[in-house]
């Protein structure tokens, strides 16, 4: 039951629980991703969806191709989250994702979210480091999200002819957020000059099969020179830079950490963020192994003590009630509700991961009032079994009393939603 | 009076009444039921201590039981409110002691739904399905009063033309089942109870993360530390007062609904009992007089009936509250209650006569009370009645609830 709390979504209503709970988590990091079976838009369909509606605006009341798309890919994002009996690999997925973050607050990246987790994240998740790295890098949500499609050397042709420049967003985030961290001793200097090796990783648009395009005539010319390391000029030199970022200790560290701190603890103890670190430096940032690695570790197996954020709410929430497809309740509308829309962080640093950032008293309050109002239009759902199914040995004797108390079987099922312990993972 | 299923049936088709036929060979009499008239209930969710609600002060043993419970005796200030020399009504209650008064009352004491259980769940549903039989019927039993009493739907139907409306935020189960039933739910929806955000405070209390942003942000919303604790009352009690207002009115119109559902919670109250019911008992007060006045004239036409699932122990707990027991009482009003007195048989207080020695011995039980009322506010005859209360055969409608 922990493992699927800790490292899955929650229990789906009385679905069976793993035996071995070790192997179940194993068998999910071996077997691949269900999820890249599912019908997700591609990314060109994604692209052509942004295309045909910025040539022909949606007269009124008519649905856009993107909101199309968009209805189309969410509800299986949300489904496969209800769904899904390979908890962990989608946990993996989203952790990811938000490490990577693309964001709804930029319009423009609503055709795009979905198929990027599908084509850069997933097929990554027990893959290398640098390869996911490199697909984010390449995604057109990425280079539209940290503004790159734009970005023109000042000496490249384009530069010259119509006095474009650099835009440093994506290299500085790449470095800052997504590998090596601010703290691992680069300058200024050194994010000109990754923005110059990035110069002309863009979008093409025009193409009957829009994409990823390395645009030459926008790129700066000469070898660059990055914390003291030489990259030759082309696409090749950004290529290289990833090769090293994405293998770079100050990287495997960041990520360990990460990790940990999704996983086992708001502050992991660095003893076993080193030995995350370790395994990704001796697989050269195999992210299968590291998550092996993490399951090994006994606090991965301690009690439960991170707060769900509201994503994970709403998810554990949905499974545990198993209500049919037809009533399940507006998935992205609760998390919204709840305060984390929806692949909507505000900033590329994506949803923080830890208790402290999710404890607001009035947005647990409002999982209680939702709870509350479900319970009323549900009055069939028995409490105990509820509370039983969903958290099993972790029910503890304060809120088994507390639902066999409740004044009302409304009040008692809102309460075994709204309990302590089912906000946690 | 008429009899028979000749008349069901000519009624049924008269009115293309579909429901009816849900009913199977249940004959009905309506010859005597006037269209006009109301009938509502009121459940009072999580077990009023009804010795708390109508004081039983002139027993000899009810200070040694509960003597921290009991305010003070009539006529002094702040003092019980007089029934006739033997029972007083809480002073939280004034709009009913007016009702008394005018002989619109009827309290009936030491009646339960024939249980036996202490849990609210289950007592709860049984209370609501009229039936003690788990697992039979799934209909509630104002449901299948009013597939007897059926109207048909009616072209740009609005909001309370169905037979019966369940005024708040959800359906209780005593009006679900196969009869067209109306819900009405003021502007901006229904409000949660605060006794449930006193629940989920406690249970967050010990919890490092949760337990203070839950009591910061419940301050927020009005809960004080001490209404959280007991020791003040607490927020939002007035939403029930505006519910019943509007319920009286959409009752009171000449094609509203005949038969309604109403419910209230926060009586459940294991702990300071004496600061925290006044203002349940207050809201209910504020409530009554609210449908009353709602109601308007057509309060003569209507019968309220006020329901919980289970009284509360006799003695006091030892968190100056009360845990779950058995009898409790009652509450008949309107314009036609044979009012004035408080009915039921008091079973007295002795500790031979406790239930299990800790409870109100029931004396009655509450399907008799509601069976009554039909009977004589609708004219239902026992077929109908034991329709309406499958397993009830041998318990008799109560007598002489409504003025003939």
């Amino acid at each position: 039951m922990q493992a699927m709390i800790r490292f899955g979504l929650g229990r789906r209503g009385t679905e069976p629980l793993p035996t071995d709970a070790s192997a179940w988590l194993r068998t999910q990091l071996l077997d691949p991703d269900p999820a890249l079976a599912e019908p997700v838009s591609s990314t060109l369909a994604g692209l052509d969806a942004h295309r045909l509606d910025r040539e022909m605006k949606p007269m009124d009341g008519q649905i856009s191709h993107v909101q199309a798309l968009w209805k189309a890919d969410s509800a299986i994002a949300t489904r496969l989250l209800a769904e899904t009996d390979r908890p962990f690999r989608e946990r993996l997925g989203w952790f990811w994702a938000n490490h990577f973050t693309v964001s709804l607050k930029r319009g423009e990246i609503r055709p795009l979210a979905l198929p990027y987790v599908q084509e850069a994240i997933r097929p990554h998740v027990t893959g290398k480091f640098a390869d996911m790295l490199r697909a984010v890098m390449r995604h057109p949500a990425m280079l539209w999200y940290l503004d790159n499609q734009e970005s023109a050397g000042p000496d490249s042709p384009a530069g010259i002819r119509a006095h474009r420049g650099l835009n440093e967003n994506l290299a500085r985030e790449s470095l800052e957020l997504h590998t090596i961290g601010a703290t691992a001793g680069y300058t200024q200097a050194d994010v000109t000059e990754y923005a110059k090796v990035l110069t002309g990783w863009s979008v093409d648009m025009g193409s009957a099969s829009p994409g990823f395009a390395f645009l030459p005539e926008r790129h700066q010319p000469g070898p660059k020179t990055i914390m003291g390391m030489s990259f030759p000029e082309g696409q090749a030199g950004g290529e290289a830079v990833l090769t090293w970022l994405g293998n770079h200790p100050a990287t495997f560290h960041r990520i360990a950490e990460k990790l940990a701190r999704h996983f086992l603890a708001d502050q992991p103890a660095p003893a076993d963020v080193k030995r995350i670190a370790d395994v990704l430096h001796q697989t050269h940032g195999d992210l299968r192994a590291a998550t092996l690695a993490m399951l090994e570790i006994p606090a991965a197996w301690q009690s439960l003590t991170k707060l769900r954020a509201p994503g994970d709410y709403v998810v554990a929430a949905v499974r545990a009630l198993d209500l049919p497809e037809a009533q399940r309740p507006d998935m992205l509308g609760l998390m919204n509700h709840f305060g984390q829309p929806f692949m909507s962080a505000p900033l590329p640093n994506g949803w923080p991961d830890t208790a402290a950032d999710w404890a607001d008293g009035e947005m647990l309050l409002r999982r209680a009032d939702w709870a509350m109002g479900l319970a009323g239009k549900h009055p069939a759902i028995d409490p105990m079994l509820l509370a039983q199914a969903s958290l099993g040995d972790l029910l503890g004797d304060g809120t088994r009393h507390a639902i066999q108390r409740a004044a009302t079987r409304q009040d008692a099922v809102a309460l075994a939603l709204a309990a302590p312990e089912f906000q946690r993972r | 009076m008429a009899h028979g299923a000749n008349l069901l049936t000519r009624r049924a088709t008269l009115l293309g009444l579909a429901a009816a036929a849900t009913m199977g060979g249940t004959t009905l009499a309506l010859a005597d039921a006037p269209g006009e008239r109301r009938f509502v209930v009121v459940i009072l969710r999580g077990a009023l201590d009804g010795m708390s609600a109508v004081v039983p002060y002139g027993d000899p043993d009810l200070m040694g039981l509960r003597g921290g419970l009991v305010p003070k005796r009539p006529g002094q200030e702040g003092g019980l409110l007089d029934l006739g020399g033997f029972f007083g009504l809480h002073p939280a209650m004034p709009n009913l002691h007016a009702m008394y008064a005018a002989g619109d009352l009827l309290p009936i004491h030491a009646v339960s739904n024939g249980t036996g259980t202490r849990s609210h769940f289950v007592a709860q549903d049984r209370l609501e399905l009229g039936s003690l039989k788990d697992g039979g019927i799934t209909s509630g039993w104002l449901n299948r009063a009013a597939g007897l009493l059926g109207r048909p739907a009616q072209d740009g139907q609005r909001p309370g033309s169905e037979t019966a409306l369940a005024v708040g935020s959800s359906l209780p189960l005593l009006l679900r089942g196969p009869a067209p039933v109306g819900t009405w739910m003021p502007p901006g929806g229904g409000k949660i109870d605060p006794s449930f955000y006193v629940e989920l405070a406690a249970l967050h209390a010990s919890d490092p993360t949760t337990g203070p942003a839950i009591a910061v942000a419940l301050r927020e919303r009005g809960f004080s530390a001490e209404a959280l604790a007991g020791m003040a009352p607490l927020p939002n009690q007035g939403a029930f007062s505006s519910l019943c207002a509007a319920g009286g009115r959409l009752l009171a119109a000449p094609t509203g609904p005949r038969l309604a559902a109403l419910e209230v919670g926060g009586w459940d109250t294991h702990a300071h009992q004496a600061n925290r019911l006044p203002p349940v008992l207050k809201t209910l007060d504020d409530g009554l007089a609210g449908l009353k006045d709602g109601l308007g004239e057509q309060w003569k036409q209507t019968v309220v009936l006020v329901v919980t699932e289970f009284g509360r122990t006799v003695r006091v707990n030892g968190t100056q509250g009360t845990d779950h027991g058995t009898a409790s009482v009652a509450f008949v009003l309107g314009g036609r209650v044979a009012g004035g007195r408080v009915g039921g048989t008091w079973p007295g207080l002795k500790q031979a006569h406790l239930f299990e020695n800790r409870d109100l011995t029931p004396t009655a039980d509450l399907r008799g009370v509601a069976k009554g009322l039909l009977a004589q506010q609708f004219g239902l005859d026992s077929a109908a009645l034991n329709a309406v209360f499958p397993d009830s055969a041998t318990i008799a409608p109560m007598r002489g609830l409504l003025r003939a």
